[in-house]
């Protein structure tokens, strides 16, 4: 597929790398020369410098013949604008970033009806979600969402002193009779789609499916359970923030924002009057600890700084807060972290690239299912993709233990309507299922992709 | 730095040659050459059995590379290709000294087209086919012809494209630097095919319109007469004039004109600073050498051929421009210095870069008038970056300097006088072929020494990759880690 992608920033380049990994054919758009040769001396993709609300640049990298036109610069504005000339000049879909809660109010559909846009990507507003859902339950490290309500894949990290260590998964199920599945094991640098006689170590990092009564059951069981976080700290007043904290408080929760420019307190204030917000430095130990750091449930670092959020992470994890979450833009430094002990991280950036895969896959898909949620794990090693599945699919209708599948392929579960399944042998997929698949080392166009 | 990278590629680049020789090595047994034979299939076996070596020696960790490695890629690959492509010659006995040998291959690969064979009618058919089929691998690039056909090309091959093609800057046809070099190549090929068909209706023989056409192809000026095309009819002439200059414009145009946008090919600039030169030098020449002919279409055909063959660095002669008045010899020496389009096969500083030298120029004389003016440069619609013009300017400084020190090392040997001297490095710096003097198109090189041809040799390989990526490869601080 050919895709023009508008604007190489953070965004732009991750989205760029993982298109390009996906081998289609991008053209990437910047105003800056020095960007744009950094882009092309590293991805194989062709370069057009210029600014891409530019007629004459449109035409002249062909938009009319895009699948896919991405316009993803840092002016909302600019976006809408060159994704409507693409769209005028024949662009197949466009997609455009908006991100200004302004226009991410009511007036996002009817921008988005007048401006033909096929999809509004808002990468703050997805990350408070990421984080709405990882504070939820905190027991996790992480956990991906499927549009298919009730099933969540949920990564949990095996303590050093672990009960589970040196078990096979088979005897696992035996002394936890719950529902549920362990889809994946990461193990340092490696990941295993685990069998039966799989043996786990201590301080892999395990993700499992359950429905949420089953899993709670499980938690329980293993005594990792923690409540919702209630009383939650936020440093860094961005537009994350504003949209985390309005899911929050209207979950319930208390919450305290901190932020060093006052302009920003107030206008932070002004929309959501039920945040306590604090004029401050944030990088300031005292005032954490003023502001009472030892007795939340959880801290949120998302300053613009990397280096800030890893450090503020590192300084709330050293204080006993149960869970602690740093938003990291930039991969290298994600396994630093991870070094230091922290384990929930947040990247707009891979968030974002997650979807535009997913988009980019399911307009090239054929008939017989449809790419709904696509993530990227573990430095892209494992993807688990949710398809929805259509009419008269090879895999209907046939149990699952006398499906053949590929290695290293495993279906995490089935959403039927309302109601979820952690499939077993005798389960069977059927129409309109929506059925999330785990696999490493594959790429996965369509459900008949599975079968060997 | 990658060294295993650059092993293995390279490494892949003597194998790629091995293949290469199949094709000679299957005219010499077409035509019943045993001694042209052999010599040929061990090269082929010389160059199969060490890229083989050492691709399975160096087996990649990654394939990253940086602009480093790809400079050293490029310049290894052409060394070492020009070392071996030059065993055929001395083993068959043909060229029995190595050194001449060389001279004769790397002018082949760079599409030079000088050379020291005193007589060409001599050779056998195997040998001709690989000296000019050296020119039509060198001409668009050896290593971007490997990547148009090998599978699994590095995500940064890039910096290998910009090393090896001419020009001052290297843009992308489409996304996918695969795809880029496929259709490079295949214009290139198509444009080859269609040259051959119009030398058979002409009248010429298969064997000679497939070389003449790997000659005109790659802008390089192998024949297989000691006249050149003298002796060709007037209609060979001018389809050889028109594939000259055809093979000298930017093969970005040609893609524009594929994809149906032949209007913005026919608004490049320097497509028309090239046709200007074009016919500004045909005229004067014309005008200069009239008397010295019978008739006006000879005269124009004559001019035009010379013209054509000097200023895409091509090389073929229809007349000896020996015996041309000054002012004719005077146009040639400038063109050879102007050389082709950038993008093109051709040689030379490029029209493009002539053209940003003079917009510079401009800048600076209005600026020494107002001294606070700012202006900023426009070509091809865009403008200028500052780094462009900077590179363009270190380059003819570069240039300068290199062929500075060629002409100074050609001095030094005894026997030539300046002109010979002077044009025999000019011309082997600017790809060209023949010079004036001593080395007109009626003569050869096999006079200079041993040294002398080595320093040539270097010359031609300079000029070819745009000196820098040599320098680069020769310059100790480039080998530290």
């Amino acid at each position: 597929m050919k895709i023009i992608v508008v604007g190489c920033g953070k965004i732009g380049t991750a989205l760029i790398e993982s298109l390009v990994a996906e081998d289609h054919d991008v053209v990437a758009i910047d105003k800056s020369p020095s960007i744009l040769e950094e882009v092309t001396n590293i991805y194989d993709v062709m370069g057009a410098c210029g600014n891409g609300t530019d007629w004459d640049l449109l035409v002249e990298v062909e938009a009319n013949t895009a699948d896919l036109f991405i316009a993803v610069t840092d002016s909302d504005e600019m976006n809408m604008l060159s994704c409507f000339l693409a769209k005028k000049l024949g662009a197949k879909h466009t997609v455009a970033r908006i991100r200004n809660p302004e226009h991410n109010d009511g007036s996002l559909d009817f921008l988005r009806r007048q401006l033909e846009l096929s999809l509004v990507i808002n990468p703050e507003r997805l990350v408070a979600r990421e984080l709405y859902h990882m504070l939820r339950l905190p027991a996790a490290a992480r956990v991906e969402t499927f549009s298919g309500r009730g099933l969540e894949l949920v990564e949990l990290k095996l303590k050093p002193d672990s009960k589970l260590d040196g078990m096979r998964l088979m005897d696992l199920r035996k002394k936890y009779p719950y529902n549920f599945l362990i889809c994946m094991v990461q193990r340092e640098e490696e990941v295993f789609i685990p069998d039966g006689h799989f043996k786990l170590k201590s301080g892999d990092k395990i993700s499992i499916t359950a429905t949420p009564g089953e899993r709670l059951k499980l938690l329980k069981s293993l005594e990792i359970l923690q409540k919702q976080s209630r009383d939650i700290m936020i440093v860094g007043a961005s537009n994350t923030a504003y949209y985390l904290t309005k899911m929050l408080i209207n979950g319930g929760s208390a919450v305290k924002v901190i932020d060093k420019d006052k302009a920003r307190c107030k206008n932070f204030s002004e929309s959501l009057p039920e945040a306590v917000v604090i004029h401050g430095d944030g990088a300031k130990q005292e005032l954490l600890l003023e502001e009472g750091l030892s007795n939340m449930d959880a801290f949120v670092a998302l300053t613009g700084m990397v280096e800030q959020n890893i450090l503020l992470s590192y300084f709330a994890a050293s204080h006993q807060v149960p869970k602690v979450i740093s938003k990291i833009n930039r991969d290298e430094f994600s396994h630093m972290a991870e070094q230091l002990g922290l384990d929930s991280m947040v990247s707009p950036r891979k968030t974002v690239a997650n979807i535009l895969v997913r988009y980019a896959r399911a307009l090239e898909n054929s008939m017989d299912s449809s790419v709904e949620t696509l993530y990227k794990l573990v430095d892209g090693k494992v993807e688990a993709l949710e398809f929805t599945v259509h009419g008269d699919a090879a895999v209907c209708n046939i149990p699952l233990r006398d499906l053949k599948l590929k290695s290293n392929i495993l279906i995490g579960g089935i959403t039927r309507g309302r109601k979820s399944i952690i499939p077993s042998g005798n389960d069977a997929i059927l129409p309109e299922d929506k059925v999330l698949i785990l696999a490493a080392g594959h790429r996965i166009n369509n459900l008949a992709d599975i079968l060997e | 730095m990658n060294r295993r990278m650059i092993l293995n590629t390279v490494g892949k680049m003597v194998l790629a040659e091995g293949l290469f020789l199949l094709l000679p090595a299957s005219v010499a047994l077409i035509y019943n050459e045993p001694s042209g034979l052999i010599g040929l299939l061990i090269a082929m076996a010389v160059a199969l059995g060490l890229g083989g070596l050492m691709m399975t020696a160096s087996k990649p960790k990654t394939d990253v590379i940086y602009a480093k490695e790809g400079f050293f890629i490029v310049s290894a690959s052409w060394i070492l290709l020009s070392l071996i492509g030059a065993l055929p010659f001395v083993l068959s006995g043909e060229i029995p000294n190595y050194i001449d040998a060389l001279f004769e291959t790397v002018s082949g690969f760079t599409t030079t087209g000088a050379s020291i064979l005193t007589n060409v009618e001599s050779m056998s058919h195997g040998l001709l086919f690989w000296r000019s089929f050296t020119h039509w691998i060198g001409g668009m690039g050896v290593l971007v012809f490997a990547m148009a056909i090998l599978p699994n090309v590095s995500e940064r091959s890039i910096h290998i494209m910009r090393a090896e093609m001419p020009g001052p800057v290297i843009g992308k046809l489409v996304p996918r630097i695969k795809d880029t070099a496929k259709i490079l190549y295949l214009i290139y090929i198509v444009l080859t095919f269609v040259q051959i068909v119009f030398l058979l209706a002409g009248g010429m023989p298969l064997f000679d319109s497939v070389l003449h056409a790997f000659g005109t192809a790659g802008t390089g000026g192998f024949g297989v007469k000691a006249d050149s095309i003298t002796s060709y009819s007037p209609y060979l002439q001018w389809v050889i004039t028109v594939f000259m200059l055809i093979f000298g414009i930017n093969f970005n145009l040609y893609y524009l004109i594929l994809i149906r946008r032949a209007k913005t090919a026919f608004k490049s600039r320097e497509l028309w600073a090239y046709g200007i030169i074009v016919a500004a030098a045909i005229l004067g020449v014309a005008v200069s050498i009239r008397s010295q002919y019978p008739t006006l279409e000879e005269t124009v055909r004559l001019s035009a051929f010379q013209v054509s063959s000097i200023i895409t660095t091509t090389g073929y002669a229809t007349a000896d421009f020996n015996l041309w008045p000054s002012f004719a010899k005077g146009i040639l020496i400038l063109l050879m210095f102007v050389g082709g389009c950038a993008g093109s096969t051709a040689g030379g500083f490029k029209v493009s870069r002539v053209v940003i030298l003079f917009k510079q120029i401009r800048r600076e004389v209005q600026h020494m008038l107002h001294p606070r003016s700012v202006k900023s440069l426009r070509f091809e619609g865009h403008s200028l970056e500052e780094q462009t013009i900077r590179g363009v300017l270190s380059y003819l400084s570069i240039y300068l300097v290199c062929f500075g020190a060629i002409f100074l090392v050609l001095s030094a040997e005894s026997g030539f006088d300046f002109e010979t001297t002077f044009t025999a490095s000019f011309t082997c710096f600017n790809n060209v072929g023949p010079g004036l003097g001593g080395v007109g198109p009626a003569s050869n090189f096999a006079a200079f020494s041993p040294l002398s041809k080595l320093v040539l040799s270097g010359g031609m390989l300079l000029g070819r990759l745009e000196i820098f990526p040599l320098i680069i490869f020769f310059s100790p601080s480039a080998w530290r880690k």
